[in-house]
């Protein structure tokens, strides 16, 4: 076994040890310890994924020194590595953008507690990539929420907490299903590691036994982990989580947290229950219809939503729905487009976050829509980063939003029954998104009048001022137009990952 | 036959009618504490249906005293595992939801989730 096969395993260990560390660590050392946590395991992954590129085939990693039906074990193919890496990179550049805001909005005694949250939340999204342990996966599950519930809740106002409340009832009723689930799956099959369950699964389908309790395990795996990711009727906690919490917490968790899930939900499909019996149950129909309604409504609420912050989070609920959308397809081209979401959603949003935040800043603070008029001229690169994420939102050519919903369009055309409602959905959404964000955009470079300016004491913000901030915004667009113009090599290397995940 | 099932099978059925009673608790009331009571009980019917699966009629629990090495002597030790597991998960997710209704309810003097709601869109914050 080469050397570079315990790295998925070290970039675990690494990142669940960096948490306790923290808490016993001055805010400040946290924070770097954190960063360079983020560092090493991107490093690790990318590592691994030149790994893995090379030998051309997924290998499994034995936990322990218990051998396959009994042991814990890690599955480690191309889609998994490249995940970890651009979970990485994202994470990585969240937490420079928000370092501002984390300095203000925190209290001091706190902040190392922060870092805590951080570094065991990037351990558990580690952990639902490479599991391939149903039981493991439930747990890392409760360790993400618990981790996305202290995040929301370190800024310390009524909204903050109510919203991490009713996060963690939503997200409770969620894994109780899932868990649910996994028992049934356990009862049904004897096993717990995803390969073992899926020849049981096969071999029960053949021969016809247990088809209703195989069906409803499906569904309830399908509908706890659809609740945590926020699909859209489970989604009323969402913009207050996301629209008050600190920047660098509303990014990640539109950005990373739900996406963990998605790829958990992907995993189960493809590793656990095998996609041509997912395909026959008819659950992913539910799953189309729901993404649909969420793509359309979501946008609809953030139209009506005058707080910008909220207003981002409100098209989250929209893009979520894309993705199951694509799941719902039922083919592999729509999973790949789905893939593809998870990868330029993740980029875009993250960048909207930060940007609307140097906004903000340059109107005193005020998330209010009315507030933000000329902002793109009194904080530049904050006004460019937001046009840029708009557009790849609504999706324009050049910008990673546009790929994605190429991706979904084509792979809705292949698909014979439900190609009409998804090519209608796509271009309701689309107006959709554009009403919204150029209507945002259109404000922020409307130019405000003199006397308005003097008297709110709204003030210009330079590059210098905010030179993380700016680093950060920097790097997403950069990152956005990668994803939208260099997009080819990277569909295939997930292409490539997807037919060697099952 | 299926109802013949069902009787049977009674354990299972009350794990199930248990996860119910906890699920619309924890979805429905309006009291914090009662929805947190509800999600401990989904989580222990969730703990009595895995320890129904792993149990054999007549078997041990699977600690090894005499020297009995035998499968046919014990129990499945598996879901017995899994059962610790999810009470230590339940454990510090019950503490964390106790925290924040303190929380709340220092700054509201209330524990109903839906007033709580109300009065922080009257603040309009």
């Amino acid at each position: 076994m080469a050397l570079v096969q315990n790295l998925p395993f070290l970039s675990i260990l690494l990142s669940l040890f960096a948490g306790p560390l923290s808490s016993i660590i001055s805010g400040k050392k946290a924070k770097w310890v954190n960063l360079f946590v983020i560092t090493v395991v991107g490093i690790m992954s990318a590592a691994v994924l030149a790994f893995v590129l090379r030998s051309g085939e997924p290998y499994v990693y034995m936990m322990g020194h218990f051998p396959a039906p009994w042991g814990n074990e890690i599955r480690v193919g191309v889609l998994e590595a490249s995940m970890a890496l651009f979970f990485c990179i994202i994470m990585f550049l969240c937490m420079i953008g928000g370092s501002l805001e984390r300095m203000l909005e925190i209290e001091e005694s706190k902040e190392n507690l922060y870092y805590v949250m951080v570094n065991l939340l990037l351990c558990s999204l580690l952990a639902l990539i490479y599991t391939n342990d149903l039981f493991t996966a439930y747990v890392f599950v409760e360790i993400n929420t618990i981790s996305a519930c202290g995040l929301i809740m370190i800024r310390q106002n009524g909204r903050t907490i109510e919203a991490a409340t009713r996060y963690m009832i939503m997200s409770l009723l969620g894994s109780g299903l899932f868990l649910l689930g996994v028992c049934f799956l356990y009862d049904l099959t004897g096993h717990l590691l995803m390969s073992n369950i899926q020849e049981s699964v096969r071999a029960l389908h053949e021969s016809g036994k247990y088809h209703v309790p195989l069906l409803v395990t499906i569904s309830l795996m399908s509908v706890g982990l659809a609740i945590k990711s926020a699909l859209y009727p489970f989604h009323a906690w969402l913009p207050d989580a996301y629209g008050y919490s600190t920047l660098s917490s509303a990014a990640i968790l539109s950005s990373l947290v739900s996406k963990g899930y998605i790829f958990l939900l992907i995993k189960i499909f493809y590793r656990v229950i095998g996609f041509d019996i997912i395909r026959d149950s008819k659950v992913i129909n539910v799953l189309f219809i729901f993404g649909i309604v969420g793509m359309i409504m979501g946008s609809v609420d953030a139209i009506q939503e005058s707080n910008v912050r909220r207003m981002i989070a409100y098209s989250s609920v929209a893009q979520i729905g894309y993705i199951y959308m694509g799941l719902g397809l039922g083919t592999t081209a729509g999973v790949l487009a789905s893939v593809f979401h998870i990868v330029s959603h993740a980029a875009t949003k993250s960048l909207l976050f930060v940007a609307a935040s140097g906004l903000t800043d340059a109107s005193g603070g005020s998330t209010d829509f009315f507030d933000l008029t000329g902002a793109g001229y009194r904080n530049k690169v904050a006004g460019v980063a937001f046009t840029v994420g708009s557009l790849s939102m609504v999706g324009i050519p050049m910008f990673a939003g546009f790929i994605s919903k190429l991706m979904f369009a084509q792979a809705g055309v292949e698909s014979n029954h439900k190609m009409l409602l998804t090519l209608v959905a796509l271009a309701i959404s689309t107006v959709l998104n554009a009403v919204y964000f150029m209507k945002t955009v259109i404000r922020i470079y409307t130019p405000e009048k003199r006397e308005v300016l003097a008297k709110k004491n709204f003030r210009r913000i330079t590059a210098a001022d905010q030179p993380a901030k700016t680093v950060a915004l920097v790097c997403f667009v950069v990152l956005n137009l990668v994803l939208g113009i260099a997009s080819e090599p990277i569909v295939k290397l997930f292409g490539q990952g997807l037919s060697m995940f099952s | 036959m299926d109802l013949a099932n069902l009787l049977s099978n009674y354990e299972e059925a009350v794990a199930m009618i248990l996860f119910g009673i906890g699920f619309s608790n924890l979805l429905l009331q309006k009291n914090l504490i009662k929805k947190i009571i509800g999600l401990n009980i989904m989580d222990t019917a969730m703990y009595l249906f895995l320890a129904l699966k792993g149990y054999i009629e007549g078997h041990k629990a699977p600690i090894v005293v005499d020297g009995v090495q035998s499968v046919e002597a014990y129990i499945n030790p598996i879901p017995s595992g899994l059962v610790l597991t999810g009470i230590v998960v339940s454990v510090s997710v019950s503490a964390l939801m106790l925290s924040l209704t303190i929380r709340l309810y220092r700054r509201y003097h209330t524990l109903d989730l839906d007033e709580i709601t109300t009065r922080l869109k009257k603040e309009g914050l």
